[in-house]
Order: C-alpha cells, then structure tokens, then sequence
C-alpha cells in the first residue's frame, strides 16, 4: 500500500518535469490560457528571442479586461484597448493558437470559458497571466496566476519554474444558514485567516459543504483563494465535478471519457493524507458577509458594526484607520445602512447563470432604489445566452439593472465602466482595493450577488434576509 | 542570455508605509491598456501620487530629500492582489532595484525575481529600525547583501529572509530561468508523453 497523498501531490509529482539548479521545480503546464492584457509583452519577448510557442494546441485565449460592454463593435472607442485586441488576435493567427473571439459566441471572461468549453479538467496544471487563474481549481486541477515572463516561459517551453507550496487544507463542515453563499463563505475564511495567511501555501476546500456545492459555487470559492495570499487553491473532483464536465466540448467522449474519470476520480486527495497545516470552520458560524475596508479580509458580518482602531491590536491601528478613513466610515458604526451609489452584478467571481438566476428570484417585482446607478454583466457570452433564454435580463432589467455583454467590466474598470468620485459600489467581484473600480477616491463594498440586489433595491449595504423576506412588499 | 549577477544592492530608500499595499495601488489597472511594458515607471503609485485634478499629494516619492531613491521599503503582504508583472516592471522601471518589506505577495515576488528587482524580507523590529533610520536621513545609503539577505545603514547589520531559490537565482544570475527551462526540452517531451491528456499532443 502506497503512503496517501493528496491530489495536489500527485497532480504536481506528475507534472515535475526535473530540478532547477536553483532547487526550484520545472513545472509543466498542461493547459495555458491567454488574454490581451498580459500576452501581449510575452509574444513581443518571444520575437526578440526568436522563440516559437511551444504547445500551441495547449494554449487557449480570450478576451475579457477591456471589452466594452455596452457598444462591442470595432474599433473600440478607446484606441488603446483597440490595439490590445488586435494584438492578441494576430498573435493567435500566428502562432496557430485557438481564440475564442467577440463574435464567437464563446467569448467571455477566461476564468468563465475554460471550465464552459471543458478546457479546464481535473489533474491537469492551469496557468493563466492573471491572479484568479485559482478558479480553475474548483474542478481538482493545480491553477495559479503567472506575470508576464512566466506567460513567456509557458509560451516557449510549456514550464515554468517554481516552488512547491505547502498545503492546507480547509474544512468547513455543517449547514449554511438561510441566504448565506459560496461568497461569504470565502470571504469569511478570508478574514479568517488573513489576506496573507494562505502565502507559501496551497488551500484544499473540503468538508460537506463544498462536498455540497455545485461547481460554480466551488467556481466561487476557488476564486477568491488568491485574496487570502494562497496562489491556487482547489476541491477534489467527485461526481459533481464530472457531471458537469460531461458532454463539453473540449472533454473526451465515449471511452475516453470513461477512462478519464476513472483518471480523474484517482487524482482526489486520499482519505488518511498528511497536510501540512488543517483549520476547521463551522458552516453554521457564518453569516452574509461584506467588506467595509480597502482589502478583501477587512470584513464583518452584516449585522455587525465595523471596528475600531482602538479595538484591535496595535500593529492593525494604522491599516484600519486608512481603510475607515478611505471607506468615508466611522469606527463602531454599523455597516448595514451605509449608503450605495452603484451596485455591479459581475466577475469571475460572481456572473455565472447560477448567480443571475439567484438574483432575478429575489428581484421580481422590486425596483432599484432612486439614485443607484446597476448594471449586470455576465461573466461570459454562454451566460449572457441562458440568461436570456430563462427571461433573467427581463426581471434585471425591469428591476432596473442595465443588462450588457460578456467581460471583467467594473470589477477593475480597465473597459469604460468604472465608478466616478467617491461613489461607493456594493459589487459581487473580488477585490475593494483603492482605486480598484477606476476612480481613486470610489470605494468598494465586496458581498455576494443576492446582497448586491438588497443594496441595489435599499439604496444602502443591507441584509438580504430581511430584504427579501417571503410577503414583504 | 547570460545575466550578470545580483550580489549587492546599495542605495538611498524611501519608506511608503502600510501594509498590503496592493498591485491596484502600485499601478492601477488604467494604465495596464498597453501591449507593453514602456512608460510604466512615469505611473507609479499615481492615484497616491496625484490627484484627480493634477495637484500633488506630497506622496513620499515626490520629496525633493527622495530623489534617486532606489530602495522602497514598505510594511507586510508589499505586493498583493494581481499577478500583473505591471507591478514590479513600474517599481523597476522608475529607478528601484530592491524592496524591503515586511512580507511579499507570492506572485510579486516571482514577478520581481525574474526582473531581477531583489525583494528582501525583515522582521517587524528589523523593519522598524530600518525604516526609521531611512525616514531620519535621507542621504543614508542601504546595502542589500543578497547572498546574506540582510541590509547594512547607518553602520548597522539587520538580518531578513529571501528564500534560498531567490538568492541562488540572483547571486549566479539566473533569476530569469528560460534558458535553463530551455535546455530541458527533451524532459519536458517525456513528461507530456506520460499524461493520458497531452500524449496526443505534439511534443
């Protein structure tokens, strides 16, 4: 009998290519996904060295960060944007690499059109030139975001080097209240454990509630690893995992598949497997969440007040007076009641059909509050599609909402939506960085979709249980 | 592609203080709308350096005692948020040539090492006592040990940490891995060849 491993030991031991001399890991990297914000420079490095990609056919790409999701069509009325999709479309031309283009039908947000088009599969390495590549991992796949070299090392060698992480494992057991989401279980180990403490490691997310979770709430979860300071973080694949994948267009069909999740079912973490570090959370702890800081681990619960300077140790006095002062709030008040000027439904953390339809079930009848600016965008064109099929624009868009195409849009403003001033957006994204949503002085409140809609209907930071409480008018 | 060595780092600092300064702030993401990395430098920090109107917002970058300053010292999780190689390319290209912080966001720090941007780690006690006696001179010169991973000012040693992969990486100028990547080509053939999901796969 072999020792137990986790998957990601066997995920990683399987994709070791050899030693570097500096004692890192040559990694390879199964599958390398693309987008014009940071291929761009590593296609210009390529052509210096006079280097061909290596896998092209491993190597899949789209357009996301700065489509405009109002006015799609050429050219862009923002001439830099204009030239970066036009970059990223003749560098796919020329190196033979597959693009899932605006009018494809499959374009969308790269976090959203791997796991659609059965790009993204269990036991396989994931590397994308952005942060959120940890999505990936809801399906039992090694993700993680790369820079630029290092999308320029995947292009010319299909490796990159790097140090194996430690692995926690993270459990979070019982049943989630009533109105309690993927995101605020996330966010909740986030502030938890800090938005540093996941550095130097790998987060497993096991427990019967992931266990519990359909993939694109794991899609959630996954997501968000990157805020607490872990690179990748990942659920091993089980039934749920497979259904999904099954009959996509990128997974095997026939035998092949069978065989594959045969594969695919040996590559989960072994029962009785060492981790180098384990934390346990109760599901029935956890409330909606929001943030009220200026990163994803300052957060409370709805119900609660935001802290104090005086009320935490003095090493955090002076983050948490930046962030009360940034957020425009006082220590000690409540977050509830804090008014919203704009609420944004999107991201790859949250604009999966899943969240629209959770979103058009409380918003039926409901109207957005006088004053807030809301806008809906689907995470991808596939998204965009369903929701229209199941009539989910018509009740956002009656409700209020502004419904608009496929892309990363206000999640960090780098398209034409972006906050003005000191505008302050309840939003389903991932990051209440400074300055994240495209004006310096706008501040972020990060929660999940169904407490977007509270804010949105409220005109202020609001617990969506009371809200859409059955008979309230 | 032979690089030279990155033994030493000596020059005067500035502290931009806090922790978890993120890639947003370092460069927000407006000015990521490029297809390359040419005039990151100019931009930053810019939402802390410059108003929305133009007026300066006496950033510490912009003190005149700060000019030519090629160290940046910050607090914990320097670097966190985005793997937007952005970040340490405007942190480079604006003249710096190490950081010191409390801690470093993984990703930044990959990021960094490949520039060859040293980025070297202290103690909540080593970092104070450095950053203090960067803010009470500005003429003080640091020098970064990196073989040592520690900091000399004001004739003062103060120990930190920079993993073993960085600093052999740095100091035999091998901190940007394609070539040795390169060299490897056959390993990376036989690897593929053994998983079931690219052995079909032209390799």
């Amino acid at each position: 009998m072999n020792e137990p491993r986790h998957l990601f030991d066997k995920v990683w031991d399987a994709h070791a290519v050899g030693t570097l001399a500096n004692g890192q890991t040559q990694l390879l990297i199964g599958t390398h996904l693309i987008h014009e914000v940071t291929s761009p420079q590593a296609f210009g490095m390529l052509d210096d060295l006079g280097l061909s990609v290596r896998m092209p056919q491993r190597t899949f790409a789209t357009v996301d960060h700065i489509v405009p999701t109002d006015r799609r069509h050429e050219p862009f009325d923002d001439p830099l944007a204009d030239a970066m999709i036009k970059a990223l479309r003749a560098n796919c031309e020329r190196h033979g690499i597959t693009y899932f283009d605006l009018d494809s039908g499959r374009q969308g947000i790269v976090h959203m059109v791997g796991p659609e088009q059965g790009i993204t599969q269990p036991g396989t390495t994931i590397a994308c030139g952005d942060s959120h590549t940890s999505t990936h991992g809801a399906f039992g796949a090694i993700a993680f975001g790369i820079g630029t070299s290092q999308v320029r090392d995947v292009l010319a060698s299909q490796t990159i080097a790097m140090t194996k992480p430690k692995v926690r494992r993270i459990e979070v057991n019982g049943d989630l209240g009533p109105g309690v989401y993927a995101k605020d279980v996330i966010l909740h180990i986030i502030r938890t454990l800090g938005v540093n403490g996941g550095i130097g490691y790998a987060y497993e997310y096991a427990g019967d509630v992931f266990d519990r979770m359909s993939m694109e709430e794991r899609m959630t979860v996954c997501n968000m690893s990157i805020e607490g300071g872990a690179r990748c973080g990942y659920v091993n694949p089980d039934d749920t995992t497979f259904a999904y994948l099954e009959g996509r267009p990128y997974v095997p069909k026939g035998v092949a598949w069978e065989e594959a999740v045969a594969r695919w079912r040996a590559t989960a973490s072994d029962p009785g497997c060492a981790y180098d570090d384990v934390v346990v959370i109760d599901a029935a702890r956890i409330a909606p969440t929001v943030t009220w800081g200026i990163n994803p681990g300052q957060a409370v619960f709805v119900n609660e007040r935001v802290p104090h300077p005086d009320d935490v140790p003095p090493g955090e006095r002076a983050s948490v007076a930046e962030a009360l002062a940034h957020m425009q709030l006082q220590g000690g008040q409540p977050i509830a009641g804090t008014p919203v000027q704009v609420a944004f439904l999107g991201s790859c953390t949250n604009a999966r059909l899943s969240d629209f339809r959770e979103v058009a079930a409380v918003l039926r009848g409901r109207r957005v509050a006088a004053g807030v600016r809301a806008i809906a965008v689907p995470g991808s064109t596939l998204v965009k599609e369903a929701c229209e099929r199941e009539g989910i624009d018509r009740v956002l868009i009656d409700a209020g909402f502004e419904w608009r195409a496929a892309g990363c849009s206000m999640c960090l403003a780098m398209n034409p939506d972006k906050l003005r001033g000191d505008e302050l957006c309840a939003s389903s994204s991932n990051r209440n960085f400074k300055g994240r949503q495209g004006s310096a002085t706008g501040r972020t409140v990060l929660m999940s979709p169904v407490m977007v809609a509270a804010a949105a209907v409220t005109g202020a930071v609001a617990d969506a249980r009371t809200v859409f409480a059955a008979g309230e008018a | 592609m032979a690089l030279a060595p990155v033994l030493h780092v000596r020059g005067r600092g500035v502290v931009v203080p806090g922790d978890d300064v993120d890639t947003d702030r370092i460069i927000p993401a407006r000015f990521l709308r490029a297809i390359t990395f040419d005039g990151l430098g100019d931009h930053l920090f810019q939402d802390e350096r410059t108003a929305e109107d133009g007026r300066p917002l006496g950033h510490p970058l912009d003190r005149p005692e700060r000019r030519g300053a090629s160290v940046l010292l910050s607090g914990r999780n320097f670097g966190c948020g985005s793997s937007r190689e952005h970040a340490p390319q405007s942190i480079a290209r604006a003249g710096f040539r190490a950081v010191i912080a409390g801690s470093f966001a993984e990703i930044f720090f990959q990021n960094a090492t490949t520039l060859g941007l040293v980025c070297l780690a202290l103690g909540d006690d080593e970092l104070a006592a450095v950053s203090a006696a960067v803010e009470a001179d500005p003429t003080a010169e640091l020098a970064i040990d990196v073989r040592a991973a520690s900091v000399t000012i004001a004739g003062r040693r103060h120990a930190g940490a920079m993993p073993a992969t960085a600093r052999d990486a740095l100091a035999s100028g091998r901190y940007d891995p394609l070539a040795e990547l390169l060299e490897h080509d056959d390993a990376v053939a036989a690897a593929a060849a053994r998983l079931p999901y690219l052995a079909g796969e032209r390799a």
